[in-house]
């Protein structure tokens, strides 16, 4: 235990410092502004922290590096690929980049808008598709997402070598790894969709399960190469909650279609259930994509406020204080991080397999289980 | 939130998760589960195996018990045979040998009877002829019909019987 909290008391240090450092560029940026107060802009700091960028800035103890990642645009006049140096690391719009097609761009919150139609709108919204090009950037979250999947890529190819041997006992990195592979399948897998049609989804249930656990576990780590808030990324858990909407609406039978455009009510309360029924199609996923969005990056931010709660109070005696209440949230975290992996899964779990009933299987498959509960 | 322009992470995570989603599946899922689940079905044969094996145990050991059981009871049966043989045996002996012994005993009984018989016969004679001669000398003379005297003691003594 004590360890423990000596490791975490460790892992606080970077996290201070960083916070520190953005500290200091945030308050400069405010003065720039015209802002006579010096601090820090919590508010602006954390949205930072959570969200995407087209710069990676690698902080750990004594050492800081910006690595410029890819920009890639789809514009007006195609393609158009260049380095986000030369952005200069504005964010307010101010520099204008212009490419080898003559396009002009400026950068305002990490999104790029053609520099000529944002010049009298300093608050463009990001859905205007007119105003900017399609972003296709190599960020630092597609860089974290490459990360989290070779991780997993490694460790389950090692977890594979180990069943080559002849006796096939999981050992090493499989002993871990193994029971949850054995625990998504006998739990989440063969529950909900049942142990006919569970094969098939099975690939897709453990990549969602351990990519969603994985990025977690790394998003707690606070230092390069990792604490990236991956999954309280609503676009990525978009993507995940889209992949379940997809699987189920292909898993969907007969019954499943019959159950919503025509459900067994009254002829009368149709016109309501049929609208209702359709909705609900969308509603589960999308209940998915916020459930988990919002569960990850609520933690980032208690975590990254802990932090800043010293520097909000401006004194270091505070500092205990936070690095306790930090350890403690530490552990919550870590079981939120696998607690919204096995409620991700075995929702899409739990949705293939309603799209995927039969009619006398749901009668037969839920009573007992109503009875014993 | 900071939503950045959401087709980008769209994009990448998209793509992201198709490749490695199928290298996972390829390099990882599918021969880890086949492997496990080949191995939870030796696990389950062997179990059952060693259910049979059991059971025929359990069986051979009943069979052994019962084999057992039936040998100590032919012995048991052999034993006590054995024992009545020996008992008839030595009763027939001892009967045989009452038998012989109470013959023997009568016939001797019946020898003496009639030597005891002969003795007494002789006694009465003897004693017929000496009260004769005593009745003879005591008179001083002798009867005159001797014969019929003896005779008539005789007759008295056999009245008189001895035992």
């Amino acid at each position: 235990m004590k360890k423990f909290a000596m490791a975490f008391g460790l892992l606080l240090i970077p996290l201070m410092m960083s916070a520190a450092a953005g500290g200091g560029e945030e308050g400069g940026e405010q003065n720039g502004h015209g802002g006579e107060k010096e601090g820090l802009d919590v508010g602006a700091f954390i949205a930072h922290h959570t969200g995407d960028s087209h710069d990676y800035v690698i902080e750990i103890p004594f050492f800081k590096y910006t690595l410029h990642l890819p920009v890639i645009l789809w514009t007006d006049k195609g393609l158009s690929v260049f380095s986000s140096a030369k952005f200069k690391g504005d964010n307010e719009g101010k520099v204008v980049v212009t490419d080898k097609k003559g396009n002009k761009f400026v950068k305002i919150h990490e999104v790029i808008y053609y520099a000529d139609k944002v010049k009298d709108n300093p608050h463009p919204n990001v859905f205007d598709f007119k105003s900017r090009p399609l972003d296709f950037s190599f960020t630092r979250n597609a860089l974290a997402i490459l990360f989290v999947f070779l991780i997993l890529l490694v460790l389950i190819y090692f977890t594979r070598k180990v069943y080559y041997e002849p006796d096939k006992v999981p050992r090493g990195i499989a002993k871990f790894i193994e029971p949850l592979i054995i625990f998504v399948r006998d739990e989440i897998a063969i529950p909900n969709i049942g142990p006919d049609k569970y094969e098939k989804y099975m690939p897709y249930l453990l990549t969602v399960f351990f990519f969603i656990l994985l990025s977690n576990l790394i998003g707690l780590i606070p230092f390069a190469p990792f604490g990236h808030n991956i999954t309280g990324n609503i676009v990525v858990t978009f993507v995940l909650a889209l992949f379940t909407f997809i699987l189920t609406t292909l898993a969907g039978n007969k019954h499943y279609w019959k159950h919503i455009f025509n459900p067994p009510v009254p002829a009368f309360v149709k016109p309501i259930m049929i609208p209702v029924e359709i909705m609900g199609m969308f509603i589960k996923p999308f209940a998915l994509m916020v459930r988990l969005f919002a569960n990850m990056f609520a933690g980032h931010t208690i975590l990254i406020s802990l932090v800043l709660l010293i520097f909000i109070f401006g004194s270091v005696l505070f500092a205990p204080v936070s690095g306790l209440f930090y350890v403690f949230m530490g552990f919550i975290k870590i079981l939120v991080a696998f607690l919204q992996a096995y409620v991700f899964t075995i929702l899409s779990a739990l949705f293939i397999g309603l799209a995927l009933a039969e009619d006398h299987e749901e009668e037969h498959g839920e009573k007992p289980e109503l009875a014993n509960h | 939130m900071n939503l950045t322009s959401p087709e980008t992470l769209v994009f990448w995570m998209t793509l992201f998760f198709l490749i490695f989603a199928y290298l996972l599946t390829k390099l990882g899922w599918k021969p880890i589960l086949t492997a496990v689940k080949e191995r939870e079905k030796a696990i389950e044969e062997a179990v059952k195996e060693a259910e049979r094996t059991r059971q025929e145990m359990a069986k051979l050991k009943a069979e052994n018990e019962e084999l057992l059981q039936q040998a100590r009871r032919e012995r048991e049966e052999i034993l006590r045979e054995a024992r009545e043989l020996k008992d008839k045996i030595i009763a027939e002996a001892r009967s045989e040998a009452e038998k012989v012994r109470s013959e023997e005993l009568a016939k001797t009984r019946k020898l003496i009877e009639a030597e005891k018989e002969a003795v007494l016969k002789d006694l009465q004679n003897q004693v017929a002829t000496i009260s004769l001669e005593i009745a003879e000398k005591v008179l001083g003379e002798q009867f005159a019909d001797r014969e019929k005297q003896v005779e008539y003691i005789k007759k008295n003594l056999s009245a008189l019987k001895l035992n």
